[in-house]
């Protein structure tokens, strides 16, 4: 039988439809339980391809007749020789394409909503690491937010609708993820935005990003509105988009609150987090939408694989924002928390400036899941 | 540390490293020591894991200018 590619963009189709898909997962078992590709109709078996060497006849007996069959490993060398024993042995098999590295690195465009005056607002779903980035698109110019080091998949989306980035924004310093802001301001003339508090040790130039700030984009003036909002670090600012959509960075997701520990002292930020969360944000209408940077678990998708939610709505069923005691929320946010992110002190780095490592490398810094948030 | 034979896998993408290692390691003895060196990042925790899994002893490690370097004695 016959052994096929299938790439990150096709998965993620399945991811979004919810469509049946058996993963054989040939990376070893601490990879493997580290970090994988998730969907709601997905079933894994995980079996190193090292155990494979000799047959896969042992296994057989593992893989359902009746479902499509993906082979994945980290880089595709593995998952190959794995599809290609597999369709020796009688089966039709996929193999992930530039496994789990072309995984992590996928952006998924999705259409939030429109503004006024025909403007757009887009969510790039980074569905292999939980990073979620946005273009808000009006009247021939676009801003990007919070965007991924992929920056390429943002200039290809700006060429194909005909709009020219003129802003990039990032929400607050990143530690889990490597920005790609600086260099898509580089390319295209853009102002980049940081908030100063976040930046005080960056080596480039940078337009500081201040609360009352308001950023204009295109001539009808779709304005995005800076919040100063801390909590996740010491510098984090959310915007308030054409009144409508609340981008809370990593201060605020739908299913949980961002961890205060990635860049300093949680004791020392945890009051931070809580005044915006209990005091900042309630101040805001209900009626906004609130697109964060994250998602952290597959359930968070909307039916269109967006990740959106009125804030109204998270006030009512987001447990972050409904712990009464102070002492219990610290404990929360302070105690207990996930392991930190891969290499989360060099991505910081990176995104100052101070570090400037090889593609391979900030690719290797990537890799595994976001860890932002606490729940 | 001294080793009984040297296995240069340097270059060599997932799943070569392994596959060779394994090789290598059906001519050697039990108790004798294969030394491999690496580029692939990607080995390092697979030659562990594979090594756990073969009931062979991953002896020590090092990093020299980007070679990972393996002691494996075999089990």
């Amino acid at each position: 039988m016959a052994f096929k590619q299938m790439t990150a963009a096709e998965v993620s189709k399945k991811v979004i439809n919810k469509t049946d898909l058996f993963i054989l997962d040939v990376r070893n078992e601490s990879d493997f339980n580290d970090w994988k590709i998730e969907g709601q109709n997905f079933e894994f078996l995980n079996i190193p391809y090292f155990d494979l060497l000799d047959g896969v006849e042992e296994i057989l007996d593992q893989i359902p007749a009746n479902k499509e069959i993906l082979v994945v490993c980290a880089k595709e060398g593995s998952s190959v020789m794995v599809a290609e024993m597999l369709s020796e042995a009688g089966l039709d098999v996929f193999y992930l394409k530039g496994g789990m590295k072309a995984w992590s690195e996928h952006l998924e465009p999705v259409r939030i909503g429109e503004l006024t005056n025909g403007a757009e607002i887009y969510q790039f779903v980074r569905l292999g690491k939980g990073c979620l980035s946005y273009m808000v698109v009006s009247n021939g110019e676009a801003a990007i937010i919070d965007s991924t080091r992929m920056i390429d998949a943002y200039l290809d989306f700006a060429d194909d609708i005909g709009v020219k980035i003129t802003h990039v924004l990032d929400t607050h310093l990143h530690a889990d993820h490597i920005s790609g802001g600086r260099r898509i301001a580089e390319v295209t003339n853009a102002a980049y935005w940081l908030p100063p508090k976040d930046a005080a040790e960056v080596t480039f130039e940078y337009q500081p990003l201040e609360s009352g700030n308001v950023i204009t984009i295109g001539h009808t003036a779709i304005d995005i509105q800076a919040l100063y909002s801390p909590g996740h670090t010491i510098g984090s600012t959310s915007f308030v988009v054409d009144q409508k959509y609340l981008l809370s960075g990593d201060i605020l997701f739908i299913d949980s609150i961002g961890r205060p520990d990635l860049a300093g002292l949680a004791e020392d930020w945890v009051r931070d987090l809580r005044e915006t969360l209990y005091t900042r944000y309630k101040e805001l209408s209900e009626e906004l939408i609130v697109l964060p940077s994250h998602f952290m678990i597959i359930d968070e998708l909307n039916e269109d694989g967006s990740v959106a939610k009125k804030l109204g709505s998270l006030f009512a069923e987001n447990h972050g924002l409904n712990i009464a005691e102070e002492t219990e929320f610290r404990e929360l946010v302070t105690g207990n928390l996930p392991p930190q992110p891969n290499a989360y002190q060099e991505i910081r780095e990176t995104n100052m400036g101070k570090i400037e490592p090889d593609d391979e490398k900030q690719r290797e810094m990537e890799i595994g899941p976001n860890r932002c948030a606490v729940r | 540390m001294n080793s009984d034979k040297m296995l240069d896998a340097k270059g060599l993408a997932c799943p070569m490293p392994i596959v060779k290692t394994r090789k290598a390691m059906n001519d050697l003895q039990t108790g004798q020591v294969l030394e491999i060196h690496v580029t692939d990042k990607g080995a390092k925790a697979d030659l562990a894991a594979w090594s756990k899994s073969g009931g062979h002893e991953l002896v020590e490690t090092a990093e020299e200018n980007d070679i990972l370097k393996f002691w494996i004695r075999k089990g």
